[in-house]
């Protein structure tokens, strides 16, 4: 197996004066090309940390990230995450926004023509189009996450990064949003790295769920293979036995095995 | 037998959705014209009423104190008899010092322009500068803390003895004013940049100046205008009061030289004009301020 995106054997500790904390212990993974994984673990587990990680906004202690065999220890368009909290730049409009990105990433490769167009052909992947010249201000929660991942696809990322992409949305935005995600990897093939903290979510969402032990130290507890075709329905997945077997794993281990303590 | 059941269900649902359809569509009756422009009218009678009948009260009251013989100060009625030359002629000039009003207003505001401006520039910079680096701020920091509390005036012999002329003393005296408020706002904006705006410029690989213009500059632009519009206040007040100093041409001085000649109703007069300019560039700069951030406090 070739891995496209490699995480080799990570370590991350913080040091603050003269107390430091291991966060993250020997993390290993390799992601294929095309594979969507799901990171889940309880708040405080480093989850968030080993996304900056491979985001390249923050460094590791030990180990590093392989993206096609090259290592990267900064932030580069290649990675381009979708923030939990749609970090969209409130005086540019949604338009604005994506073509941020888009302005840096082609400008070499894309005459300006193109790179409108480019960017209004992402907005509209994420049925956006018609809110160009709004400001974030003046659209909903969801929307604003939907332009977060429109910003993200347009710069062609090699991984597409999402940092609990849907916790700050209600349920029926949610669902609604995270349909919506499906269909894109459906169609454009994107390799993704989610983090999440909603076991339905990972089930429906991921081919495979990397389960993270609770820190300090945390560390990769198992990882889960969701044996499930797609494209998958919610509707009559919630009858599916391989589903529900897929669940019932994850929360065993979330809830039993490594349920959370309150740190004192 | 179930079939047509459903199908008359099916159309009769259809039903009040076409005959509720014109009611939505129907557009909600239009105010007259005339209505309109009165309540315009009540609305802004209802603002520039009350400070109309405080103003006429005070100037009442001030006349009946100052009417009576051997009174110190003249009351608003001999105000206006006296400087009423100088109230219809603003742009006469005789050459040297004796110039309308509007010419000493000028040269006044002509200084705070210059002054101001590079107050705002190196404002901007080195708030920048502080606000992003934390050497820059523990090394510089104590020193704009003490700066910042000398007098405006007490600038002035210094500035005159290095620069040995008025016109880039009273400048000098406008900047160092205006200056620390401007950095210190700036700062202030530059170190409140919320950690997701700046995770977004490195994922984008914005380059320096990139990241300065299209992120630092409008995520601070509140902060910064804030500064800007204290600056703008502290170099009016400081402009009056060292060209009472300098002489030459400026309203502070037309103030100095009114007193020297005992035209205390020119004093007046000069007083009301340098409220109303203060106002005036107080309200300009909090009016570009919210145009340039406009978006940019709602999230």
């Amino acid at each position: 197996m070739q891995a496209y995106l490699k995480l080799d054997h990570i370590d991350k500790t913080f040091a603050r004066g003269n107390a430091t904390t291991e966060v993250l212990k020997d993390i290993n993974l390799t992601i294929e090309k095309g594979e969507y994984v799901s990171i889940i673990g309880h708040s405080g587990c480093g989850k968030s940390t080993l996304l900056n990680i491979v985001a390249g906004l923050t460094g590791a202690t030990n180990g590093g990230v392989l993206l096609e065999n090259r290592e990267v220890n900064s932030p580069g368009p290649d990675r381009a995450v979708v923030f939990q909290n749609h970090s969209l730049l409130p005086w540019l409009t949604v338009y604005e926004n994506v073509k941020l990105g888009v302005d840096k990433v082609f400008a070499k490769t894309k005459s300006r023509a193109e790179r409108d167009a480019w960017v209004m052909h992402n907005l509209s992947l994420v049925q956006m189009a018609h809110a160009r010249d709004k400001r974030p201000s003046e659209i909903s929660g969801g929307m604003k996450q939907r332009v977060g991942i429109a910003r993200a696809l347009a710069m062609e990322p090699k991984v597409l990064l999402l940092d609990e992409p849907f916790g700050a949305l209600d349920a029926l935005t949610r669902a609604h949003l995270q349909d919506s995600v499906m269909a894109l990897h459906q169609k454009l093939g994107n390799t993704i790295l989610m983090i999440t903290h909603d076991v339905d979510e990972a089930v429906l969402l991921s081919d495979r769920i990397v389960m993270m032990t609770n820190g300090p130290s945390a560390r990769i507890g198992e990882v889960l293979e969701v044996p499930l075709a797609r494209p998958r329905k919610r509707l009559e997945l919630a009858t599916n036995p391989s589903y529900l077997k897929c669940r019932q794993r994850v929360l065993e281990f979330l809830y039993e095995r490594h349920s959370f303590v309150e740190a004192a | 037998m179930s079939m047509p059941a459903i199908k008359t269900e099916l159309s009769a649902a259809t039903i009040p959705q076409a005959a509720a359809a014109p009611v939505v569509t129907m557009t909600p009756k239009r105010a007259p014209r005339a209505e309109t422009y009165a309540r315009m009218a009540k609305e802004t009678a209802a603002r520039v009423v009350p400070p109309l009948i405080v103003v006429a009260l005070l100037l009442v009251v001030w006349e009946l104190i100052c009417r009576r013989a051997g009174s110190s100060l003249p009351p608003p009625s001999k105000v206006f008899k006296d400087t009423r030359e100088l109230i219809l002629d603003p742009f006469f000039d005789n050459g040297g010092i004796d110039k309308g009003l509007f010419w000493h207003l000028s040269a006044s505001l002509q200084r705070v322009a210059y002054g101001y401006s590079l107050a705002a520039v190196a404002g901007i910079a080195l708030g920048t500068l502080v606000g992003q680096s934390v050497w820059a701020m523990r090394g510089l920091d104590p020193l704009f803390q003490v700066l910042r509390t000398i007098p405006p005036l007490a600038w002035l012999p210094l500035s005159l003895a290095a620069f040995r002329d008025g016109q880039p003393s009273a400048i000098f005296v406008i900047f160092i004013t205006s200056v620390w408020p401007i950095i210190i706002n700036t700062a202030v904006g530059i170190r409140n940049i919320p950690q997701d705006y700046r995770n977004v410029a490195a994922v984008v690989q914005l380059n320096p100046l990139e990241f300065f213009t299209k992120i630092m500059i409008p995520a601070a632009a509140p902060y910064m205008f804030t500064g800007l519009r204290i600056g703008i206040g502290l170099s009016w007040l400081a402009i009056v009061a060292a060209e009472m100093l300098i002489g030459g041409v400026g309203i502070g001085f037309f103030i100095w030289d009114a007193w020297n000649s005992s035209h205390i109703s020119e004093i007046i007069l000069a007083l009301f004009y340098v409220g109303i300019i203060g106002f005036v560039l107080d309200r300009l700069i909090a009016g570009l301020g919210k145009i340039v951030t406009r978006g940019t406090a709602a999230n």
